[in-house]
C-alpha cells in the first residue's frame, strides 16, 4: 500500500461528523469532574458542539461542495458521497438534536438520571446518523446504522430504576439486532449477486442482471430485495415491522421518544432512500407493489389501532407509524421503471416539517412531567388548558399540524406527498391516504378535547423551564413559518434533491 | 452455478456416513463398563457443585463486556504492528485516531469504577 486510502481532503469533508465525536469524547470525560449541580453544563457543550459541527457544514463541507461544482463529492475511498441531499440531512438531525437536548435537560432532572453520557450518547447516534445519509457504501452505511441504533438502545433504557424503560430498551434490541441481522444478510446477498458494496456498482450489477434475464430478477435478487427492505422498513417503523415501537416509545423517557421519532427515523428514511434510489434503482418494478401494501398496512393498522390509545406517547407512536404510510406513498408515485421527483420530494419536506411537529408534541408531553406525575396518560392533560396555557395552545399548534391542516406546517408534507400520487394517476391511493388522515384528525383531536374541554383535576399551574421554552419555541414557529411561508423550505428541498437526482442517473448510465 | 456446489454436498454427504460409522465403530470395540464418577461432568477434576445454569453476580458481565472490547483492540493492533513500516504515517494516524477514542472509553470505565470488584 503505497498511496494512503485516505487524505487530508477528505477529512476536511467529514470535519462535521469529527467534531461531533470530539465534543461527544470531551462530555464523556468532562462529566466525570463535574459536580451534580452543574450537570446542565454537559448539556451546553453539547449545543456547542452542534453548533461548530453546523459551522464546519456551512463554513467547510458545503463550501468544498460549491467550489468543487460538481454533483457530490467522493471521500474515503469512494465509501462517502458528500452531496447536497447528504448536507440537507445532516442540517435536519443537527437541527433535531438540538432541539431534544433543550428539552431533555429539566426531564432529566426531575428524573434524576441527569449523566453526562446521555447527551455523548445523543451526538454519537447523529455521527451515526451523518454517516448514515452520506454513505454510498453499504459497510459505511451498516456502522453507521449501528452506531446510530446501539446509542439508541441505551438511550431508551436510560431511567435505570424504572421498569417501562427497561423493559422498553430490551424489546428494541432485541427486535432492531435482529432485523440489523436481517438487514445485513439482505446487504451480503447483494454483494454477493454483484460483486460490490458501493451502491452505485450494486447498481450496475442488478441492472446486467435484469438485462440478463429479459427483466424478470431471479429468485435470489427478490429474497436480497425482501431481506434489505425488511430491514429498512423495520428502522422507519412500518407496518408489519412496527411492533416495536409503541413499547420502545412508551417506555423511553419522553425527550428521547421524541428523538427517535423524528431524528432516528429521518436517518432511517434517509438511508433508506439512498438504498432504493440508487442501490435497488434497477429492481423498481419489484418493489413498489411491495411498498404499496406496506404504506396501506401501515396507514391502516397504525389509524386503527392510534383511536383507542390512552396513554399519549402510544398513541403519537401510532401517528408517526401512519405518517410514515403517507410518507412511503411518496416513493410509490411514478412509472414501474421512473420516480417520481415530486414524491420524493414530498418525503423530504414531510420529513423536515415533521420534525418540528412531532418534536413539539413530544415537548410538551415531557414538559408534563412533574416529580409525581408523569403525565403521559390521556387523563393526566384532562384540563391542562387551566394550568398550562401555552402548552396548551402549542400542543393545538402541533396535533393541528399533525392533521394536516393548513396554514400549518404539516400541510405541506402531505400536499406535496398527495401532489406526486395524483400527478402519476395514483388516484386510489390518494384517496385513501386523504380518508385515513380523516381518521387522524379524530384523534389529535381527541387530545384536544382532554385538553380544553374537561374540567382540571390538580388546579395546580405547571412551571416551564428555559430549556423547555426554547426547545418548544423553537419548534412552534418553525411550524407555523414553514406553513405561512413554505418558500425558502421548498427551494431547499428541490436544492437538495437535484444532486441526489442526478447521482442516481449518473450511477445508472455509466 | 448449481455444479459448483457438488463438493459440498459430496462433503455433507461423507460426513453423514463417516460419523455413524465411527461411532458404531467405538461402540463394538470398546470395553463398556460405566460407573458413578466416570458419568460426571469434568472439569479439571474439581466436584461440580450445583447446575451450571444458575444466575452469576453482574460484574462477570461487566468484566466480559470490557474484555471484549480490549480484545477487538489486539486484534486491530496487531496486524498494524506487522505491516507497521508498509503502512506508514497514514497507519500510525488511523491507528491513533482509534486508540485515542479507545482511551477516552477507557478513562471512562476506570473512573466510573467499572474495573473495581466492589
Amino acid at each position: 500500500m503505497t498511496t494512503p486510502p485516505f487524505n487530508l481532503a477528505d477529512y476536511i469533508m467529514s470535519l462535521p461528523i469529527i467534531l461531533l465525536t470530539l465534543f461527544a469524547l470531551g462530555i464523556l470525560l468532562i462529566d466525570l469532574v463535574t459536580p451534580k449541580r452543574w450537570k446542565w453544563m454537559n448539556a451546553v457543550t453539547a449545543l456547542v458542539g452542534i453548533a461548530f459541527s453546523t459551522g464546519a457544514i456551512v463554513f467547510r463541507s458545503q463550501k468544498a461542495l460549491r467550489l468543487s461544482g460538481g454533483s457530490g463529492l467522493l471521500a474515503y475511498s469512494n465509501s462517502m458521497l458528500i452531496d447536497r441531499y447528504a448536507l440537507y440531512f445532516w442540517y435536519l438531525f443537527l437541527a433535531a438534536a438540538a432541539i431534544s437536548i433543550l428539552l431533555s435537560v429539566r426531564y432529566l432532572e426531575i428524573e434524576q438520571e441527569n449523566h453526562g453520557e446521555y447527551y455523548a450518547l445523543i451526538l454519537f447516534s447523529v455521527v451515526g446518523m451523518m454517516c448514515m445519509a452520506a454513505g454510498l457504501d453499504v459497510v459505511l452505511i451498516f456502522i453507521g446504522l449501528e452506531l446510530m441504533a446501539i446509542s439508541t438502545y441505551v438511550l431508551v433504557g436510560f431511567l435505570r430504576t424504572n421498569r417501562r424503560s427497561n423493559e422498553a430498551a430490551l424489546k428494541y434490541l432485541l427486535l432492531g439486532a435482529f432485523s440489523s441481522g436481517i438487514f445485513a444478510y439482505g446487504l451480503s446477498l447483494l454483494y454477493g449477486l454483484t460483486g460490490q458494496t458501493n451502491l452505485i456498482g450494486i447498481a450496475q450489477g442488478l441492472q446486467q442482471r435484469m438485462a440478463s434475464g429479459n427483466g424478470h430478477p431471479g429468485p435470489i435478487m427478490v429474497i436480497a430485495l425482501l431481506t434489505t427492505a425488511t430491514g429498512l422498513l423495520f428502522k422507519i417503523a412500518a407496518v408489519p415491522f412496527h411492533q416495536w415501537a409503541p413499547d420502545a416509545y412508551e417506555g423511553a423517557p419522553t425527550s428521547i421518544a421524541g428523538f427517535m421519532s423524528v431524528a432516528v427515523k429521518a436517518a432511517a428514511w434517509a438511508m433508506l432512500l439512498r438504498i432504493v434510489l440508487i442501490g435497488l434503482g434497477p429492481l423498481r418494478s419489484v418493489y413498489v407493489p411491495l411498498f404499496i401494501f406496506v404504506s396501506i398496512a401501515s396507514m391502516t393498522a397504525a389509524n386503527l389501532a392510534a383511536l383507542t390509545q390512552s396513554n399519549m406517547k402510544r398513541l403519537l407512536a401510532y401517528s408517526s407509524i401512519a405518517h410514515v404510510g403517507y410518507m412511503l406513498l411518496g416513493l410509490v408515485a411514478g412509472t414501474t421503471t421512473q420516480v417520481s421527483v415530486d414524491g420524493i420530494r414530498g418525503i423530504l419536506m414531510y420529513l423536515l416539517v415533521y420534525t418540528f411537529m412531532n418534536l413539539g408534541a413530544f415537548g410538551v408531553i415531557a414538559s408534563l412531567r412533574q416529580r409525581n406525575v408523569i403525565g403521559d396518560e390521556l387523563d393526566d392533560i384532562a384540563g391542562l388548558y387551566y394550568r398550562a396555557p401555552t402548552e396548551s395552545v402549542l400542543m393545538l399548534l402541533f396535533l393541528l399540524s399533525l392533521a394536516g391542516i393548513p396554514p400549518l406546517a404539516g400541510f405541506y408534507g402531505k400536499y406535496f406527498i398527495f401532489l406526486s400520487l395524483i400527478e402519476t394517476g395514483h388516484y386510489a391511493l390518494a384517496s385513501l391516504a386523504v380518508i385515513y388522515a380523516v381518521f387522524g384528525l379524530y384523534y389529535y383531536m381527541k387530545i384536544a378535547n382532554y385538553i380544553f374541554m374537561r374540567e382540571a383535576i390538580d388546579k395546580t399551574r405547571l412551571p416551564l423551564s428555559w430549556g423547555m421554552r426554547a426547545g418548544l419555541g423553537i419548534a412552534a414557529f418553525a411550524t407555523v413559518f414553514i406553513g405561512i411561508y413554505p418558500e425558502p423550505f421548498i427551494r431547499t428541498v428541490n436544492w437538495s434533491l437535484g444532486l441526489a437526482q442526478s447521482a442516481l442517473v449518473a450511477g445508472l448510465t455509466h | 452455478m448449481p455444479q459448483n456446489y457438488v463438493p459440498i454436498f459430496i462433503f455433507i454427504a461423507f460426513i453423514g456416513i463417516l460419523i455413524p460409522i465411527t461411532l458404531l465403530a467405538a461402540k463394538l470395540v470398546r470395553p463398556d463398563n460405566p460407573s458413578k464418577s466416570k458419568l460426571m461432568p469434568y472439569e479439571c477434576g474439581i466436584d461440580p457443585l450445583d447446575s451450571s445454569r444458575g444466575r452469576y453476580t453482574v460484574r462477570f458481565y461487566i468484566v466480559a463486556i470490557l474484555f471484549v472490547v480490549f480484545d477487538v483492540e489486539t486484534i486491530f493492533l496487531f496486524p498494524w504492528a506487522v505491516r507497521f513500516k508498509a503502512l506508514g504515517m497514514y497507519g500510525l494516524v488511523e491507528m491513533l485516531v482509534f486508540l485515542i477514542i479507545l482511551i477516552v472509553g477507557y478513562i471512562w470505565i476506570w473512573k466510573k469504577g467499572a474495573l473495581e470488584w466492589v
